[in-house]
């Protein structure tokens, strides 16, 4: 097959990733979990069965009904109810959306921050990479999760009191991303090295283009490829974090729940044996964390010619 | 006499998802003892893949499909792997190409030594040691008793790849493979090698194989040449014979592409045999086309002038000006180069001709010194619009065509990149032409432009620099060792191309080459560099037939020569 006349799907077949892809099962069944995951936590309006947030669908009476196949359970209520009368099908699927959405918004934040901060620092080099990174190092000493609680804390107080619920998830979000970039930075700053010294950035340079453009139009999507890997690692560790926080009670308020404030909430419930409210939503927490990560493993190998 | 090693024909197959491919195609070779082998051809050509598969030592999935390797009388086809490892070090040595990569840097050169030779022979402890000495001074080390507790990097490169024979020799083997083992040396230390393997191979009476793309050394050292071409042996016979009167028709194209350096050509010819070589160039009539407009004016004096350049590296980092252990890269150097000629810099690996070269296009500034382009002073303030001005006339072509791409672009916004970023055109539809043209001027034509880099090989790549450069419709190009990555008949495509286009465009050029020959054919007048200092600076002519200076005549002494053509 003479490579002009392949149209341009069978070229993107063709290419090695996408190759490699359809020929190992571990990433195949990753992406079909994490797809699955995110079609139905963002189809969840049209596919759940209730709307847990809207307060005529739920009725305290159904509170605390176990899963549809135990004793007492009802079968409307699959996996059960919790302890307001939500159906935790539904609310898992709601809060499943919830924990994507703040996950990758936070990923986001800090692969946008980190990225800069990190080509700025490794192109420019000197005493602007010297600050840059030692600020990160700073950063890397403290655990991220007392920084995001810290960091979530001081933007909650600067709130007023009426808009901290509305506002929270995109406080969680700040708090998250900005624990998350020193990583970004750190990648980005050992490939920018790279790139740096190649050839091609020293012909831009001879050719007069100014730092900026060759950092963007160069250096940016060369660096792009070990970015991806972490994010996608990061992404997992995102909604972990996002999870923790919650539990902890400094993330999603219980009125909106996330997958992380169900666990919370079931917590206090589990020792009365109502295990499902925990159970059912940390189930889904550990599989799409799981995907997740196992696709990032998969992209760290497949996008690294060394280990080809 | 008996034959040594009888390989009758070879196949050699990889497969891949793309279908087989076959790296070697019913190769046959005999190799007698105290005999020396060149196994000669381009890359890709095959030569690796036999000496690999002579061993055993195939890349995976690389398999030997059909055919016959007897190595004294014995079928080594077939063999296990047990049986293989025994054979190899004890009965055939290797030397690979990369003496930095082919020994352990966290073991001393003695314990190396003697473990290959407690493994390959039956000599133990103390007499292993004596072993080690012996072979150590056999490949020429002084000193070997103390030299045995250094470390690989206490080695230079040239005394590295000495160990690295002597580990080869240690299992005191009938045949030595070297698989390219003097191309990451520097010429004068290339000559040093080479003597010693043939010495080797003359008292020891060994059967040696070298695999080289490199015609000097063939002529150097081998007594027969087998040419390979796309995994066939094309041609074999007396090293005279091959070099001198060549039969097949590739042969003929790779010695004529090799640079003489008794003489200057006005082009290389007839080098059509070669990918991409045949001329398909699609010419634009220069004079009425937009690359031909006159971006400077003409000034009078010199294009380029360098005034006592001085530039250190730091080596050693340290608080205290003082304590900083510094490598002085560029000193002193002053020349001067006349428009419309082409000015060469020749030195061994960390001469600091590069650094020269980087300096004037500004990617480095000087500590001191003057670089004066087109009689504008760019280096005290670059950043003044008269001489970022003046910097736009330079372009250069870098080295290594893999890395001078960026692989995320395409061709088309690659070579484009200049003439939008400094609006030379009046509209994209122009800019696309121009491109179109370029790409055809330089001899990849315009449908190149819609591709990526990494469909290109080595020689194209480095085409579509060139189309980069002269999209800045530049007066000057800097060309750092545009060819040394190349095989020998696509550089000889690319000198010819580069000598048009200066003819054509009038451009000055500063031309960078550790290869004389090269500079030879390229160059106007020659500096010859060393230690980051100029030794001398003569007309082409004159440095061939009379340096003067005594490093000069030092390199000339050593530069590969071999009578045919």
């Amino acid at each position: 097959m003479s490579e002009k006349t392949m149209t341009r799907w069978q070229r993107f077949l063709d290419n090695d990733i996408v190759w490699s892809f359809f020929h190992s099962p571990g990433a195949m069944l990753a992406a079909f979990v994490t797809v699955v995951f995110v079609v139905a936590a963002f189809a969840a309006p049209i596919i759940a069965p209730f709307n847990p947030f809207d307060p005529s669908q739920i009725s305290l009476w159904d509170g605390k009904l176990p899963p549809a196949w135990v004793d007492g359970g009802q079968p409307q209520y699959l996996l059960g109810t919790d302890n307001q009368g939500r159906d935790m099908l539904s609310t898992i699927l709601y809060g499943g959306r919830l924990s994507i959405i703040v996950g990758l918004a936070a990923v986001g934040l800090g692969m946008v921050l980190g990225v800069t901060l990190g080509v700025i620092s490794g192109y420019v080099g000197g005493t602007t990479d010297a600050i840059i990174m030692r600020i990160a190092d700073v950063q890397l000493t403290i655990p991220g999760i007392l920084l995001a609680i810290l960091i979530n804390g001081i933007g909650r107080s600067f709130l007023p009191l009426e808009m901290r619920e509305e506002f929270a998830i995109y406080v969680v979000i700040l708090a998250i991303g900005l624990i998350d970039w020193p990583q970004f930075a750190r990648v980005a700053r050992g490939a920018t090295l790279v790139e740096a010294n190649k050839e091609y950035v020293q012909a831009a340079r001879v050719i007069g283009l100014p730092a900026w453009l060759i950092m963007l139009r160069h250096i940016l999507p060369n660096t792009l490829r070990p970015v991806l890997v972490i994010a996608t690692i990061g992404l997992a560790l995102a909604i972990i974090s996002e999870a923790t926080l919650s539990f902890l009670g400094h993330g999603i308020p219980p009125t909106t729940p996330s997958l992380g404030t169900l666990i919370r909430v079931g917590n206090e419930y589990l020792f009365s044996g109502l295990w499902w409210i925990t159970f059912f939503p940390a189930i889904a927490l550990v599989v799409l964390v799981f995907a997740v990560n196992l696709l990032g493993d998969w992209m760290r190998d497949a996008l690294n010619p060394k280990l080809r | 006499m008996t034959e040594l090693l009888k390989v009758t024909d070879l196949d050699v197959e990889f497969p891949t998802r793309r279908g087989t491919v076959k790296a070697a195609q019913g190769v046959s070779l005999t190799l007698k003892k105290g005999e020396v082998l060149g196994l000669v051809g381009e890359s890709g050509a095959g030569k690796s893949t036999i000496g690999n598969a002579i061993i055993d030592l195939l890349e995976r999935p690389g398999r030997v499909a059909a055919g016959s390797i007897v190595f004294e009388g014995e079928e080594l086809r077939g063999k296990t792997e047990d049986e293989m490892r025994s054979v190899r070090g004890d009965r055939i040595g290797m030397i690979f190409q990369d003496p930095q990569t082919s020994l352990n840097p966290l073991l001393t050169v003695g314990v190396q030594l003697v473990e290959t030779i407690e493994k390959t022979t039956d000599l133990r402890g103390k007499d292993a040691e004596a072993r080690a000495i012996e072979l150590l001074e056999a490949v020429g080390i002084t000193e070997a008793q103390s030299r045995l507790k250094a470390y690989p990097h206490q080695f230079s490169g040239g005394m590295r790849q000495r160990v690295v024979i002597a580990l080869a020799l240690a299992g005191d083997p009938d045949l030595v493979i070297a698989d390219e083992p003097t191309t990451a040396l520097d010429v004068s230390i290339q000559a040093q090698i080479l003597d010693l393997i043939k010495k080797l191979c003359r008292e020891r009476d060994l059967g040696v194989i070298i695999v080289t793309h490199d015609i000097g050394v063939i002529a150097e050292i081998a007594d027969r040449v087998a040419v390979m071409y796309r995994g066939k042996v094309v041609e074999t016979g007396e090293v005279g014979q091959i070099l001198g009167a060549p039969e097949h028709e590739y042969t003929k194209s790779l010695i004529a592409a090799v640079p003489p350096s008794d003489r200057r050509l006005e082009r290389f010819n007839s080098v059509d045999y070669i990918e991409g070589g045949s001329d398909t160039r699609r010419r634009i009539d220069v004079q009425n086309h937009w690359l031909g407009e006159k971006s400077h004016d003409a000034s009078d004096g010199p294009t380029i002038e360098v005034n006592d350049l001085n530039l250190s590296f730091v080596l050693e980092k340290a608080i205290l000006k003082k304590n900083r252990k510094m490598l002085k890269a560029v000193d002193n150097v002053s020349f001067a180069i006349q428009p419309g000629e082409t000015f060469g810099l020749v030195g061994e690996s960390g001469s600091g001709k590069s650094t020269v070269a980087r300096l004037i296009a500004g990617l480095y500034k000087p500590d001191s010194g003057q670089v004066n382009i087109l009689g504008q002073d760019v280096s005290t303030n670059p950043r003044l619009p008269a001489a970022v001005e003046a910097h736009r006339a330079l372009q250069m072509v870098f080295q290594d065509p893999y890395s001078s791409l960026n692989s995320r672009m395409r061709v088309l916004d690659i070579v484009a990149e200049p003439i939008r970023f400094y609006k030379l055109t009046s509209s994209e539809a122009e800019t696309r032409k121009i491109v179109g043209d370029l790409l055809d001027h330089v001899g990849l034509g315009a449908a190149a432009a819609l591709r990526y880099p990494h469909e290109f090989s080595g020689g194209q790549r480095q085409r579509i620099s060139i189309a980069r450069a002269l999209a800045c419709r530049p007066r000057i190009l800097i060309c750092d060792e545009p060819t040394s990555a190349l095989d020998v008949s696509v550089q000889a495509t690319i000198l010819n191309l580069l000598k048009d286009l200066q003819e054509e465009l009038g451009l000055t050029m500063l031309f960078i080459s550790h290869d004389l020959p090269v500079i030879r054919q390229m160059c106007d007048r020659i500096a010859v560099m060393r230690h980051g200092a100029i030794c001398e600076i003569a007309d082409n002519e004159a440095l061939f037939t009379n340096a003067q200076h005594e490093y000069s005549q030092h390199l000339l002494k050593l530069m590969p020569t071999y009578v045919g053509q």
